[in-house]
C-alpha cells in the first residue's frame, strides 16, 4: 500500500511542476502585455517601460518563472491590480461556495444514479431498463447551460417555487442557503447521473453473473442484501474512476452554473477576472484549480486502491 | 447432427441482420437531422432568408409569421435566419476542432503505440499535463489571452481534443501491433512508414472516426458554453450558444427565444452522439454491454 502511494506521490511532483509551467507560459507568451493592460491604451512608452521594470517583466522568461514559482510555493499567488485583493484571499472567500455546490451536485447525481443503476441491472433488458438507459443517453446530450435554463424556466418562472438567482450564506439563513443551491446542484446532477448510472449498471450486470452471487442466492439471502452488500462494492470500481474523471467536467459545469445562478464561487471569480482582464487573478485561479484537480484525481486513485486490493499489490 | 448444424447456421445468419435492423430507425433519423442542419448551414447564403443582423425595432420579439417563420429576437432580428447562421458557427467549430484532434492526436497515438519506449512515455506524459487542466477552464483562460475569434476558438478546442484522440489511437495501435498481419508485414521487410500507413491506419481509422463524431458533439457543447458566457465568437455574429444566452434575458416574456436554439443544439448534439455511439458499438465489440 505504501509503495503504491509513494509511486503515485512521486509521479505527482513532475505533473504539478508541468502544470505550473504551462499556466505560466499561457499567461506570459500569449499576446497582451500585462503592463499595457494595467496602464490602459493611453500609456506612454516610458511609463510602460518603468512598470515593466518594476514588475520584472523585462527579465528573461526562465527567471520570471523561477521567481513566480518561488512566490507561489510560499503561498504568494500574487495580488489583483484592480481590487488589491490577493489571489489567496479571493480564492478562499469563494472556495466554500464552489465546494458546497460540487458536493451537493455529486450527492444528488449519486442519489439518482445508483438506485436507477441497480434497478436496471436487476431487470436488464426490460422495458424499464430500456427507458432509463434511453433517457440517460438523451440527458448526456443536454449541456449544463441548457439544463440550467430549463430548470429556471420550470421552477422559477412558471412554478415560482425556487429563486432563479441569488446566494444566501449558510451562516445567515441555512434554509435559504440550501434553497439557493437546489437548482444549481440539480443542473449539474442532471448531466452527471447518466454517466454514473451507465457505468454502474454495466458493471453490476457483470457482477450479478458471478458465482458468488449465485452462491449467496442459494444460501437464501435476501435479494436486497445480495444487491447492496455483495454486489454493490465490487461493482463500484469503475464508478469511482468515472467520478474522478468527471470532476474536470464538474468544475467546468460549476463555472457555467455559478454564472447562470449568480453564485459567488471560484467559477464566477474566474469569469470576472476574464471579463475585467485581471490577468494576475486569472493566472492564480487557473493554477489553483488545476492543482486542486490533480490532487483530487490523486485522491480518487487512492480510493480506487482501497476498493480494489489487486491494484495496491501491483498485479491488476 | 444435421438438425443441430442447421440451427447453428440459422442463429449465425439471423442475428446480425436483426441487430442492424434494431439500430435502424433512430440512427437514420439522427443521420437525417445532421444532414439537414449541415445543408441549411452550407446553403445559408443561398437560401431566401432575411439578414441575421438587420434589426427591426418595430418588430421586437414578434411571434411566428409568414414573414418571420420563427419570429424575431429582442432586437427584432429574424430568428430562423440567426438560427441557420448560428448553425454555421457551431458546426464550423464543431467539425474543424475535432479534425485537429483527430489528425494530431491520431498520429501521436499511433506513433506512440507502435514505437513504444521513450517516445511513448514522452507523449503520454505531456498529454497527462494537458489533461491536468479541467478542459473548460483551460479553454476559457486561453481564449481570454488569445482573444475571441472563430480561428482562435477552433484551434483552442482542437488542441484540447488531442489527448483523447491520442488515447484512442494508442489503445487500438497497441493491440493491433501484436496481430499476425503486422508481424507478417514486418517479416516481409516492410518499412515502418508502410506498416503504419498501409497496415495500421485502415484499422485504427474506424474507432477514431466513431470517436470523432462523439468529439463533434462535445465540441459543439463547449463552443456553446463559451458563447453562452459571452466568450465565444464576438457579436453580432450569432451562434447557438450566444442565442441561448441572449434568450435567457427574456425567459419570462418570450421563452422561445432561448428554447428554439436550445432545441436545435440538443437535437444536433444528440444526433452526433447517437451516430458516434452506434459506430463505436459496431467497431468495439467489448463495449456492447453498455
Amino acid at each position: 500500500m505504501f509503495g503504491f502511494v509513494g509511486r503515485r506521490l512521486v509521479y505527482l511532483v513532475p505533473v504539478l511542476v508541468a502544470v505550473s509551467l504551462l499556466t505560466f507560459l499561457i499567461a506570459s507568451l500569449l499576446p497582451g502585455d500585462l503592463a499595457y493592460v494595467i496602464l490602459g491604451d493611453q500609456a506612454t512608452p516610458d511609463k510602460v517601460a518603468a512598470l515593466r521594470h518594476d514588475m520584472g517583466l523585462d527579465q528573461p522568461i526562465w527567471w520570471r518563472y523561477a521567481s513566480w514559482l518561488g512566490h507561489v510555493l510560499q503561498g504568494d499567488f500574487g495580488r489583483s491590480f484592480r481590487t488589491g485583493q490577493t489571489v489567496l484571499q479571493a480564492v478562499s472567500e469563494r472556495l466554500p461556495v464552489s465546494i458546497e455546490l460540487m458536493l451537493l451536485a455529486e450527492l444528488t447525481a449519486l442519489a439518482i444514479g445508483i438506485p436507477l443503476a441497480i434497478a436496471c441491472a436487476v431487470r436488464s433488458g426490460s422495458a424499464f431498463d430500456r427507458f432509463v438507459t434511453g433517457s440517460a443517453f438523451g440527458m448526456l446530450s443536454v449541456p449544463a447551460f441548457l439544463a440550467a435554463i430549463l430548470l429556471i424556466y420550470l421552477f422559477a418562472v412558471e412554478l415560482r417555487w425556487l429563486p432563479a438567482t441569488g446566494y444566501v450564506p449558510f451562516g445567515e439563513d441555512p434554509v435559504g442557503n440550501i434553497r439557493s443551491f437546489v437548482l444549481p446542484a440539480l443542473t449539474l446532477a442532471l448531466g452527471e447521473w447518466p454517466v454514473l448510472m451507465r457505468v454502474l449498471r454495466s458493471d453490476m450486470i457483470a457482477t450479478l453473473q458471478e458465482d458468488y452471487i449465485a452462491m449467496a442466492r442459494a444460501k437464501g439471502l435476501k435479494p436486497s442484501r445480495i444487491l447492496l452488500v455483495h454486489a454493490l462494492k465490487p461493482s463500484s470500481l469503475t464508478l469511482v474512476t468515472v467520478t474522478g474523471i468527471n470532476i474536470g467536467r464538474l468544475i467546468g459545469g460549476t463555472v457555467i452554473v455559478e454564472s447562470v445562478f449568480a453564485l459567488p464561487g471560484i467559477g464566477r471569480l474566474l469569469l470576472g477576472a476574464i471579463y475585467t482582464r485581471d490577468l494576475i487573478i486569472l493566472q492564480g485561479v487557473v493554477l489553483f484549480v488545476a492543482c486542486g484537480y490533480v490532487l483530487m484525481n490523486f485522491v480518487v486513485d487512492m480510493l480506487y486502491a482501497v476498493l480494489d486490493p489487486r491494484i495496491r499489490h501491483g498485479h491488476a | 447432427m444435421a438438425t443441430l448444424e442447421l440451427e447453428i447456421d440459422d442463429a449465425v445468419v439471423v442475428s446480425p441482420v436483426r441487430r442492424t435492423r434494431r439500430l435502424g430507425a433512430l440512427f437514420w433519423m439522427a443521420v437525417g437531422w445532421t444532414l439537414l442542419v449541415l445543408a441549411a448551414a452550407a446553403l445559408a447564403d443561398v437560401l431566401p432568408l432575411p439578414s441575421p443582423t438587420d434589426m427591426d425595432m418595430l418588430a421586437r420579439r414578434a411571434p411566428f409569421s409568414a414573414e418571420h417563420w420563427l419570429g424575431t429576437d429582442t432586437l427584432g432580428r429574424d430568428e430562423l435566419s440567426r438560427l441557420i447562421h448560428g448553425a454555421r458557427i457551431s458546426l464550423t467549430v464543431g467539425l474543424c476542432a475535432p479534425v485537429i484532434g483527430l489528425v494530431f492526436g491520431g498520429a501521436l497515438g499511433m506513433l506512440a503505440g507502435y514505437f513504444r519506449g521513450r517516445f511513448e512515455t514522452l507523449v503520454v506524459g505531456s498529454m497527462d499535463v494537458l489533461l491536468a487542466f479541467p478542459p473548460l477552464i483551460l479553454a476559457l483562460a486561453v481564449t481570454a489571452y488569445l482573444g475571441q475569434s472563430l480561428l482562435n476558438l477552433t484551434c483552442i478546442l482542437g488542441v484540447l481534443g488531442i489527448p483523447a484522440f491520442m488515447r484512442v489511437a494508442r489503445a487500438s495501435t497497441l493491440t493491433l501491433a501484436r496481430r499476425e498481419f503486422v508481424i507478417a508485414a514486418q517479416a516481409l521487410g516492410a518499412t515502418h512508414a508502410r506498416i503504419l500507413l498501409r497496415e495500421l491506419l485502415p484499422n485504427v481509422f474506424l474507432p477514431l472516426l466513431a470517436f470523432f463524431l462523439l468529439g463533434v458533439a462535445v465540441t459543439i457543447v463547449v463552443e456553446g458554453a463559451l458563447s453562452f458566457l459571452g466568450l465565444g465568437v464576438p457579436p453580432p455574429i450569432s451562434s447557438w450558444g450566444s442565442m441561448i444566452g441572449e434568450g435567457r434575458e427574456s425567459l419570462e416574456i418570450a421563452p422561445r427565444l432561448a428554447f428554439i436554439p436550445a432545441a436545435a443544439m440538443f437535437l444536433t448534439v444528440l444526433s452526433f452522439n447517437l451516430v458516434g455511439d452506434t459506430l463505436r458499438a459496431l467497431t468495439d465489440p467489448r463495449q456492447g454491454a453498455l
